[in-house]
This record gives C-alpha cells, sequence and structure tokens, in this order.
C-alpha cells in the first residue's frame, strides 16, 4: 500500500493535524511501509466472525442519575488557554 | 540504617510497623538514592520532595495511631499520564506541558487514602506510544543495568526507577506491553491485570479498550500487594468489572505442583536473540523441577497477525481520543491566529511529537470512509480470533509462559527512526491486551548482561493462579535479587 502525498494531507486534514511538506514526505514512506505490514490481515479468513470491541462481557452499564459535588468552575477552567466571564474563550466558528 | 531504598514494600511494611524505621527516614534514603542516581538514569519527570516528606509524617501518625495498611509510609512513583491532584502530568508531552490536574485519578486516590508517599512523577514515552522512553518529548531515560540503553517503554521512567532503587514500587499502564517490556528490560516485575480490574478514571487515555493500570515492582510479593491495593470496582470507569477483590498475597504458596504451564510454540520467534532463548528454556526446565506440568505443544495460531491487528486497532482508538487536544479546554494552545481551524490545526501540529502523529494519522486513515471496513473492522474481527485463541490454550493450561519480548534492552538510538522495528519489540506482549487477559514480566536471568524478562500469561481475572506461578519461578531462582551497579 503506497500512499499520495495527497491522501497523506487528505488523512491529516481530516485529523485536524498541520503537517509541513517535511513531514508529508516523511509520513508518506512510514505509514506506506506500516500498512504494508497490515496486509497480512487480509489472508485472514474472517468470514462469520463477529468483531470484538472489547474484551469484558459487560454491556449495558446503568446507574441512579443522582446528583454529587462537582468541580467548582474556576477549577474546571484553571488549565484553560483562555476565558473569560467563567467560560473557556474560542476564536469565531461562524464568520 | 544504610540502604533503606533497597527494600521491597513488604520489608518496609515490616519496619515501620515495628517502629524500627519511620516512613521519614524511609522517605529520605530513597530521595536521597533518587538525586544520587537520576542525574544518570532520568527516570523522573517530577520530584515531589516538599509533599513528599509531609506524607510521611502524615503515615508515622497513622502507624503511631495503629492505623496502618502494608503501603502506609512506603514511597512510590507514578508513571506521569495519570492525574495527581495539583501536580503535573504531562503524559510526556509538549501538549500536556503545563496542565495541573484538579482532581486524582482513582488510583492516585486510593494509594493517598492508604498514606502512600508520592516521590515522583515518571517519565514516560509520549501519550504512552512508544517502546523506549526516545518518544517523550522531554528526555531519554537510561537503562540502569546499561546507561546506553534504553529502559523499554512506554513505562520507562517507572521501571528503571524501580530498578534503580530511586523509589519502592511505581506504579505503570499497559496499552500493548508498556509495563510488561520495560519491567523485562530493567529486571523487575511488572504486572498488566485483566482489562476491567483496575480503574482507568483519571489515566489520560491513549486505547481505551486495551489501556490498563498495573504495579512494577522488586518482586513478585510487592505486585501481589499493591494489586490489593489499586483492583477493585469503581462506579466512574463502566468497564470495571464488579467482582470482589481478593487478597493476591494469600496465592502465593510457592506450590505448582500439577500446575499446567504452557509454552506456545508461536512465541518462540524468529529473531529471538539466542540469549533470551536460553533463558526461557532454563526456565522451563525450573518448571519442571517445581513440579509443573509443562506442555511444550501448545498454540495460539493467529499470534502473527497481532502485531498487525494491534497497529490498527490502538491508533483507531487513539485518533478518537486524542481529538480531545483541540488547544481550546486545556493543554497547549496555538494562539497567533484568528481562525478556529487554522488554530486547532497548529496546536496539535506543535503540540504532538512525531510518534503520536504518525498514530493518529494511522488510526484516521483506518477509520476513513472506504478504509473501515478492510481495516478495523478486519482488525476487530482478528482480534475474535486472538481471544478464541486464548480461551482454547485456557481450556488445556493454567498459565502461559513465553518471552517478554524477542530481545534483551537495546541501544539509545538504535531503533528511534524505524517504527516498524521499534513495534517489534511488543510483539509477544500485545496479544495479551487485545485477549484483555492478564500477563506479567519477572526476571529470568541475563543475556549480554542485560535482564531477560519472563511473562506469564492468565486466564481473565485468574491473577491468582498467575502471581502463585510466577512467585514460585521467582522463589527459586536468584534474579530478583540482584541489584544494577549504575556507572
Amino acid at each position: 500500500m503506497q500512499l499520495t502525498d495527497e491522501e497523506v494531507r487528505h488523512i491529516a486534514l481530516l485529523a485536524r493535524l498541520g503537517i509541513s511538506d517535511a513531514e508529508v514526505e516523511k509520513f508518506r514512506n512510514q505509514l506506506s511501509s506500516i500498512l504494508e505490514n497490515m496486509d497480512i490481515l487480509q489472508q485472514v479468513d474472517t468470514s462469520g466472525l463477529e468483531p470484538t470491541s472489547q474484551s469484558v462481557a459487560l454491556e449495558n452499564i446503568y446507574r441512579e442519575d443522582e446528583t454529587g459535588p462537582s468541580l467548582p468552575v474556576t477549577e474546571v477552567l484553571s488549565n484553560a488557554p483562555a476565558q473569560e466571564d467563567n467560560s473557556l474563550k474560542v476564536n469565531a466558528v461562524l464568520e | 540504617m544504610n540502604d533503606l531504598h533497597r527494600l521491597t514494600i513488604h520489608e518496609a511494611h515490616a519496619l515501620l510497623k515495628d517502629k524500627k524505621v519511620s516512613s521519614v527516614e524511609l522517605t529520605r534514603s530513597v530521595l536521597k538514592n533518587l538525586e544520587a542516581v537520576d542525574s544518570k538514569v532520568r527516570a523522573c519527570m517530577r520530584l515531589t520532595a516538599d509533599t513528599a516528606l509531609e506524607s510521611a509524617a502524615a503515615a508515622d501518625k497513622a502507624i503511631a495511631r495503629g492505623k496502618a495498611s502494608v503501603l502506609t509510609g512506603v514511597p512510590m512513583i507514578i508513571k506521569d499520564n495519570m492525574c495527581t491532584k495539583g501536580v503535573t502530568t504531562t503524559c510526556g508531552s509538549k501538549m500536556l506541558e503545563n496542565f495541573i490536574p484538579p482532581y486524582d485519578a482513582h488510583v492516585v486516590e486510593k494509594l493517598k487514602a492508604a498514606n502512600a508517599v508520592i516521590v515522583a512523577k515518571a517519565n514516560m514515552d509520549e501519550f504512552a506510544m512508544g517502546s523506549s522512553t526516545e518518544n517523550s518529548a522531554f528526555f531519554t531515560t537510561h537503562n540502569p543495568w546499561k546507561l546506553d540503553c534504553v529502559p523499554g517503554g512506554s513505562s520507562g521512567g517507572s521501571a528503571a526507577s524501580v530498578a534503580a532503587d530511586e523509589t519502592i514500587y511505581a506504579l505503570g499502564s499497559d496499552t500493548g506491553g508498556s509495563i510488561r517490556q520495560p519491567a523485562g528490560f530493567c529486571g523487575v516485575v511488572g504486572l498488566k491485570p485483566t482489562y476491567g480490574r483496575v480503574s482507568r478514571f483519571g489515566l489520560v487515555a491513549f486505547a481505551s479498550s486495551l489501556d490498563q493500570i498495573g504495579p512494577i515492582t522488586k518482586d513478585v510479593t510487592d505486585c501481589a500487594i499493591v494489586l490489593n491495593a489499586i483492583a477493585g470496582h469503581d462506579k466512574r470507569d463502566s468497564t470495571t468489572v464488579p467482582l470482589g477483590v481478593p487478597d493476591y498475597t494469600r496465592a502465593l504458596t510457592k506450590d505448582i505442583r500439577g500446575l499446567r504451564v504452557g509454552v506456545p510454540r508461536e512465541y518462540l520467534v524468529e529473531g529471538m536473540q539466542p540469549g533470551v532463548r536460553k533463558a526461557i528454556e532454563a526456565a522451563i526446565i525450573q518448571f519442571e523441577k517445581l513440579g509443573a506440568k509443562v506442555d511444550r505443544k501448545v498454540s495460539l495460531p493467529n499470534t502473527r497477525y497481532g502485531l498487525a491487528a494491534y497497529y490498527i486497532l490502538a491508533p483507531s482508538e487513539a485518533s478518537a481520543n486524542l481529538a480531545r487536544y483541540d488547544g481550546v479546554k486545556y493543554g497547549y494552545s496555538y494562539r497567533d491566529t484568528t481562525s478556529m481551524w487554522e488554530a486547532m490545526e497548529k496546536t496539535r501540529q506543535f503540540g504532538f511529537g512525531a510518534e503520536v502523529k504518525r498514530r493518529i494519522m494511522l488510526g484516521t486513515y483506518a477509520l476513513s470512509a472506504g478504509y473501515y471496513d478492510a481495516y478495523y473492522l478486519k482488525a476487530q474481527k482478528v482480534r475474535t480470533l486472538i481471544r478464541q485463541d486464548f480461551d482454547k490454550a485456557f481450556d488445556s493450561c493454567d498459565v502461559l509462559v513465553t518471552p517478554t519480548s524477542p530481545t534483551v534492552a537495546f541501544k539509545i538510538g538504535e531503533k528511534a527512526d524505524d517504527p516498524v522495528q521499534m513495534y517489534l519489540s511488543d510483539v509477544c506482549t500485545l496479544p495479551i491486551n487485545i485477549a484483555g487477559v492478564p500477563g506479567v514480566s519477572i526476571p529470568a536471568g541475563f543475556a549480554d548482561g542485560l535482564p531477560v524478562g519472563l511473562q506469564f500469561i492468565g486466564k481473565h481475572f485468574g491473577e491468582e493462579t498467575l502471581l502463585r506461578a510466577a512467585h514460585a519461578y521467582e522463589q527459586a531462582t536468584p534474579w530478583h535479587t540482584m541489584k544494577p551497579a549504575i556507572a
């Protein structure tokens, strides 16, 4: 599986990962080589098999919706890069 | 008393309980040795010496009141991906360089409740992605046995700190071998519990269906002691299983007569170092001497697909988990633009290191339209096969034994530019995470002057049998008593 520069840029865009021209070339080669190693999976007959998404036999965990103490807003915002009026401050979403 | 830092938990507890030593004395000894050797080993991301001595004084008071548990007053180190309230938790990343958690991880709460003494946060590969600590955004940790070699990873700081007696024990996390492989490389004991045994609340998420927290200790008894303290149900992690927690130390009877020990042939892989093979062969003979029934014909036929399946599943989950680092809520934030998208893209470009970006891209690709079925869904089906392999093997075996890694610790820089070679270092450990079963690495000799790790694999929630087997082997061999001469 040989990726193209365009594919690498497209994946980076999907992941919202800024990427330099030098990184495009490096990741194109490295990801292609990693994906080549993944091709071995295509040899496996998985017909009729269910996928496994996790390994414990638990499902649908419910609990009572009880109120309890939560962190104060000041602590929640203590790591925020920018804040105003007890809220996170972000760049304009609609321009 | 000299050399208190060399003690195990159970040895330290005996002295503390009998008031032969105070926690403050023990903590001072640990900090003194840490300060002497860490300039060479570089296991610690951040020292918490001041609060450690306060905790030690509090522990001494608890002991005086007769309120000591086995971990009370015993110094320990936490991998830097577990949240510690008020203490920076970097996860080895520029992204979280200044992140100060407003709460403790579940395991940290449990340790604090036991009056444990936290002396440091440990270095690690960025976001736990790596096998050498070379992916730490800050510095590389050195193997205490040979300083020009890696300690393994991603919990390399935790494992090296235990091997170098910079602490009495440590916590690590393991997504594909990140506790066991560095424990093996550093000659200490490292357990990845069954998925669901220990709460992941407050652990920075990497691959949520694979991540598990576990102990890194100087012997198997300590491993059982720490597991006792951290295991159990937590309503804040719905994947923890509501099963009772037995006293794991009671399982350490040294009696493994009749125990069915399987040696899966697929794990004696090509490319395995002769010294590693020799150590494993010697271990097998030791099991027979101890009266275990060794079966060398056990087969886990889908082992060869483990690496490929893992490197689709783990990066896919990581790409989703790491989407939260957007420069808005916490962490590094690129501010030099008014564009929302540019800010997000540059935050992630400058905040993440190369391996993290590689895995985010790999996962994004495997989950993207047109490739989901061929990669992600396929890998999930192969996961079913790998799980079934273990189920079948455990029909005829009580425990499986394999090398922890095909080689001993490699030189710093040797594999840093070759991701595929680096990934192969975890080929014996990652199927265990895929299946969710528990695995422990313990010291089993040396090759080229470096420790060899022996991995025991148990059934789901079969930690008692797993630790009993590991303990019986440990007590019959001298390896766990050997210490590196750090130079």
